[in-house]
């Protein structure tokens, strides 16, 4: 006879085996279609560019080599490939701005949509919610129609003659700056506000009570509480405003490259699979230190107010 | 005096979030409003006209687009909520087990890497079993989309699950309902509003892709999205002012629906 005890663990393995048969397809599909392919990138960026694209299967660390540095084509020197390290800069600066840019303009609203009352609430969060599930692209070409040199800014600057000729701003840094900050600013507003309604704001009324001015109830009260949707919001901003791959190819206008548009070029016409693959590993290092970086202070400052 | 002082004031936020509100619906009120301008040209305004949205409906690539961006959609979109849902059952209501961190972290996987990275990673997969299969067809991209729209499908179920307790399951396995018939009948029903929010979310996540299937399509198999970005990258006419409306009016609908299905919830 089998103890109660041994009854109790056979159930449990049980059930644990059954959750992994549940959770199979997922993982299954996941791991075929998107992390897998992933090992395949590395193994790629260790081999040699074949003459039509795709590789020959020979090991070769000169992709790795040429993501930062540039071989003279005489003396077989190295020095640092200026033009990849502008554009990995120029990405990195874009995606860092486009975040502070959100989340300037993304707390205050969601602050102002968490204050609101219980009932008018619902209306502006889906108000928030129409843009975050409207078509990327579609808006992006929207910013296109507005900064445009005949589109609605240029025009009503021409007709108030503050300016003689229209002001360029597509197919410029600033361009790209706008349109990413536009697209990704309903990721930032969304988690924060997801933080901001659970705020109890009875702390905020001790802090008055204890004669806190209004700058440091939000600096030492409010902000530290939502500061988990905060860092969710960040992060979701940043990743794809680092590979942002629509909005430089819409507003940059194929002049001002950003990573992606390096990447697909070493896929398209520059036929250098393994230095594109080198690339790609080297955007997705970026991307984990920066959540590293991210995670580590959450906790830090967890630790500190828990 | 005292009784004037708000506690939920901040100076200028209020006009920050009006300015954001107005930013935000600004361009896509000029966007609508251009999709009815009968001059061929984008920069001047003709007077109201229906015509781009004619030429938009007797343009069979944009219609051949439209067709495969749903098919791809709802197949993705049903598969990857499917699969959600089966995942999200082994990985709520319990007590932690080994594997269910790698879980979590494997489901969540696809929204860590960006996009880019990805499309390239599937590009390098697919040719290869392109090659050996010569198989072209529709298959990767419905692969690629389901695998993509996982994390946007359990996200939503997930939460309902962690909701519910486990009394009511109790209380049917105590009535000999077989495990099977706990699942359809009590399960099922209350999971419900999680899985249609999943399964709206999953299909506009698909809807939406540019990048990805970018990269991982073959000749002809433009989906609305791609085709939109060819035509952009060429030159922009009211057409895709057409179409972008068009579009937008489906966002909307689809996002009311879910507004309607997540208040039901309380």
């Amino acid at each position: 006879m089998a103890t109660a005890e041994e009854v109790a663990k056979a159930a449990e393995r049980r059930d644990v085996r059954d959750r992994w048969l549940l959770s199979a397809p997922a993982l299954l599909v996941i791991f075929l279609a998107a992390t897998g392919p992933l090992l395949i990138v590395l193994v790629y960026s260790f081999l040699t560019p074949g003459a039509y694209g795709d590789v020959k299967w020979q090991f070769s660390p000169e992709s790795w080599i040429s993501v930062f540095m540039e071989r003279d084509i005489f003396d077989d020197t190295l020095s640092i490939a200026g033009a990849h390290v502008t554009i990995f800069l120029r990405s990195i600066k874009l995606a860092v701005v486009t975040t502070i840019a959100t989340l300037a303009l993304g707390f205050p609203t969601a602050y102002f949509m968490a204050t609101r009352s219980e009932k008018t609430r619902d209306l502006w969060l889906f108000l928030i919610t129409i843009p975050f599930w409207t078509n990327l692209l579609i808006r992006t070409f929207a910013v296109l129609q507005i900064i445009r040199n005949e589109g609605i800014i240029n025009t009503i600057l021409l007709k108030l003659g503050l300016v003689s000729a229209p002001v360029q701003i597509l197919f410029t840094d600033t361009a790209i700056l706008i349109g990413m900050a536009y697209v990704y600013l309903p990721l930032m507003v969304l988690p924060i506000y997801a933080s901001m309604e659970k705020l109890d704001f009875r702390l905020v009324e001790a802090g008055y009570d204890l004669y806190a001015t209004r700058f440091k109830v939000l600096r030492k009260i409010i902000f530290p509480l939502v500061k988990p949707g905060v860092i969710a919001g960040s992060i979701l901003v940043f990743i794809p405003a680092l590979g942002a791959y629509v909005t430089p190819v819409v507003l940059g206008g194929g002049k001002n490259m950003m990573l992606s548009n390096l990447i697909e070029l070493q896929f398209g016409q520059g036929r250098n699979w393994p230095l594109g693959s080198a690339l790609s590993i080297t955007v997705m290092i970026i991307v984990m230190v920066a959540l590293l970086a991210y995670v580590r202070n959450a906790g830090k400052s967890g630790v500190r107010h828990g | 005096m005292a009784s004037n002082f708000s506690i939920k004031h901040q100076p200028g936020f209020t006009a920050i979030a009006a300015t954001c509100f107005i930013v935000l619906y600004l361009p896509i009120f000029v966007l609508v409003i251009y999709a009815f301008n009968a001059a061929t040209s984008t920069s001047e305004w003709g007077g109201f006209s229906l015509k781009w949205f004619q030429s938009a409906w007797q343009n069979t690539q944009v219609i051949d687009a439209t067709l495969l961006s749903f098919q791809l959609g709802a197949i993705a979109a049903l598969l990857s909520t499917v699969f959600a849902t089966m995942a999200a059952l082994a990985t709520t209501r319990t007590a932690s087990y080994p594997g269910l961190t790698f879980k979590y972290a494997a489901i969540n996987q696809p929204l860590m890497v960006p996009e880019i990275v990805t499309g390239v990673a599937l590009l390098i997969f697919f040719s290869r079993i392109k090659i050996f299969t010569g198989y072209s067809g529709l298959g990767y991209l419905i692969a690629a989309h389901t695998a993509f729209c996982i994390p946007f499908a359990y996200l939503p179920i997930r939460a309902r699950l962690e909701n519910m307790d486990l009394t009511l399951e109790r209380a049917a396995a105590d009535l000999y309902a077989t495990p099977w018939k706990t699942f359809r009948r009590i399960t099922l029903p209350l999971l419900w509003p999680g899985i249609l929010a999943g399964l709206m979310l999953a299909f506009v996540i698909s809807l939406d892709d540019v990048v990805i299937t970018e990269f991982v399509k073959s000749g002809g198999q433009d989906t609305l999205p791609t085709y939109m970005l060819g035509q952009i990258r060429r030159g922009i006419t009211p057409e895709i002012n057409a179409i972008s409306t068009a579009f937008l009016l489906l966002s909307v609908v689809i996002v009311t629906l879910f507004f309607f299905i997540s208040r039901k919830r309380d």
